[in-house]
């Protein structure tokens, strides 16, 4: 039966997870140099029209198709928008709302999910062959994942927990980024030249969106307005709260001076590791995820240097290590009191390690999969049309050699003149 | 607007240029102090520079870069020769703050200098 109070809620939810997307796209936006923040830009918001365009075409009914089969992938009972109707849909997703609504509301994480990638390919992506590689990544990596975890897959059958995403959006999205960047290559000049962010406000406003946002992607997931998605939303909150201090007093003592930057990056941190805990846990925990998000990725981004990639905004740092920090934290936390799903409690509940071994297989599977399915992706890529742009057009910067366009135009010497 | 003779005033070095590399927050000192002493005309651009200054070191995402450009402003103003010595000493005073940094003035020839909307030249155009 349709809920009306679950519906309002996941009508909602839906758009505050959209905007996510566009929220990305400043916060990563304002961290690369003025010469390549629309290419930035527009890799984001492409996704919101090619991901949205393949998820009804393919992907939903890949990823949520044979519902509950423990197996590795759907099929194609719901390709085309076909069964996929607006009242509750099939039995096995025991909805409350719109079968059309829980599918446009998966859509935006198969939107976001890809972005995520941009952050760490910044300004050397060749645009066709990043629109190329996130069709094929939609469907030949999100989709399965999608279905081990969200759709009763192998993984979820396992026993492994997954409230909104932490191994699905975020695992999958940092070993997706790893994997084309070693194919991408470094930028040049990196890292003797400082490459510094641009627009600091950009990225704090595009932090402030994603944290806003965020309330859709966890709280959401409980697909039903009542005391889980109030609980997600809280320990979402607590999280990115904790996740900023976290990071800013690791650089204070480091470094000598907080700065904005590694807040935005902190409160990203401690909203990443609660993702896949969001509905599982309570009481003080989601403060001790959020804080240990904030210290360990603001470690793990120098990890970069002493290895020699080119990880250009930390994607793998935040939401990799992020992802698998909150993932395995669920199975020290998970706690049944709070969701009556959680069958296996976390090692401080009193449940042993089963829920932990659970997650790590999790982790560890998802991390592996994505990792070398992309790096195959984005080595065939490479090899037919090329992934990379031409050194001169590097130096120009993407938004003029992709997109033929200037981003900041201040000049008074005329229409359509050009100073450089 | 008459043919230039090769007698006329304002031809062969009569005129200076000012230049002077000062720090950007002193540009509005330099500009009063030049406005106070009667002169009606400087450009003002950004540049960057060092001398003995050196740089600074930035922290970025926990890397080091050093930044040995700094911001500097460059002040342009043209002058009788006969003034030239008092604007730079008036430059001087004003920009000065006595840390490092402060930047350096010099005093090179104008050869020849002409007003655009009225075709007047030399001392005549300043």
């Amino acid at each position: 039966m349709i809920d009306t109070g679950d519906t309002a809620w996941m009508l909602i939810a839906t758009g505050l997870v959209l905007f996510m997307t566009p929220g990305l796209a400043f916060f990563y936006g304002g961290m690369v140099r003025a010469k390549n923040v629309l290419g930035m830009l527009m890799q984001n918001f492409f996704a919101m029209g090619l991901m949205a365009i393949l998820w009804v075409a393919i992907a939903f009914s890949l990823a949520f198709g044979n519902f509950g089969d423990g197996g590795v992938i759907g099929n194609l009972d719901f390709a085309w928008m076909r069964n996929i109707t607006s009242d509750v849909g099939p039995e096995a997703f025991a909805l409350t709302i719109p079968f059309v609504l829980f599918c446009a509301y998966q859509m935006t994480f198969a939107v976001i999910t890809p972005a995520l990638i941009t952050g760490a390919t910044a300004d050397r992506f060749k645009f066709k062959a990043y629109a190329v590689f996130i069709a094929l990544w939609l469907i030949v990596v999100y989709a399965p994942v999608a279905h081990w975890v969200f759709a009763g897959g192998w993984l979820a059958k396992l026993g492994a927990l997954d409230f909104a995403g932490g191994a699905v959006v975020h695992i999958n999205a940092g070993a997706a980024a790893l994997a084309v960047i070693l194919v991408l290559g470094r930028r040049h000049g990196w890292p003797r030249e400082g490459m510094h962010p641009h627009s600091l406000p950009f990225t704090m406003l595009g932090t402030g969106i994603l944290w806003f946002g965020w309330f859709g992607f966890n709280a959401g997931s409980a697909l039903g307005s009542n005391g889980v998605a109030a609980q997600a939303l809280m320990n979402t909150f607590l999280a990115a709260s904790a996740g900023m201090l976290g990071w800013l007093i690791v650089e204070q003592i480091k470094e000598g001076k907080p700065t904005t930057l590694g807040a935005a990056s902190g409160a990203v941190a401690g909203l990443v590791a609660i993702t896949p805990c969001a509905g599982f846990v309570g009481g003080m925990s989601p403060i001790v995820i959020g804080l240990a998000a904030g210290v360990l990725c603001v470690l793990a981004i120098r990890l970069k240097f002493r290895f020699g990639y080119d990880d250009s905004l930390d994607v793998v740092g935040v939401h990799l290590v992020g992802g698998i920090i909150g993932g395995l934290l669920l199975g020290f936390f998970a706690d049944a009191d709070v969701n009556k799903l959680v069958t296996h409690e976390g090692v401080f509940l009193g449940g042993g390690f089963s829920l932990l071994w659970f997650q790590f297989v999790a982790c560890a599977v998802t991390f592996a999969f994505s990792f070398v399915a992309s790096f195959l992706l984005a080595k065939v890529i490479d090899r037919t049309i090329g992934l990379r742009v031409s050194e001169e057009d590097e130096a120009e910067g993407l938004d003029f050699s992709q997109h033929a366009e200037t981003a900041y135009s201040y000049g008074s010497t005329g229409s359509m003149d050009r100073l450089n | 607007m008459g043919d230039p003779s090769t007698e006329t005033k304002g031809y062969r070095g009569d005129m200076k240029l000012v230049t002077a590399i000062i720090k950007p927050h002193k540009v509005d000192d330099v500009k009063e102090a030049l406005k106070a002493a009667g002169l009606r005309g400087m450009t003002v651009d950004e540049v960057k520079g060092f001398g003995r200054q050196g740089g600074k070191t930035e922290i970025y995402r926990g890397a080091e870069y050093v930044v040995d450009l700094l911001p500097k402003v460059r002040v342009e103003t043209v002058v009788p020769d006969e003034l030239a010595d008092q604007v730079v000493e008036l430059i001087v005073n004003a920009a000065r703050t006595g840390k490092i940094g402060d930047g350096k003035v010099w005093i090179t020839s104008v050869e020849k200098l002409i007003r655009i909307r009225t075709g007047e030249v030399g001392d005549d155009a300043v």
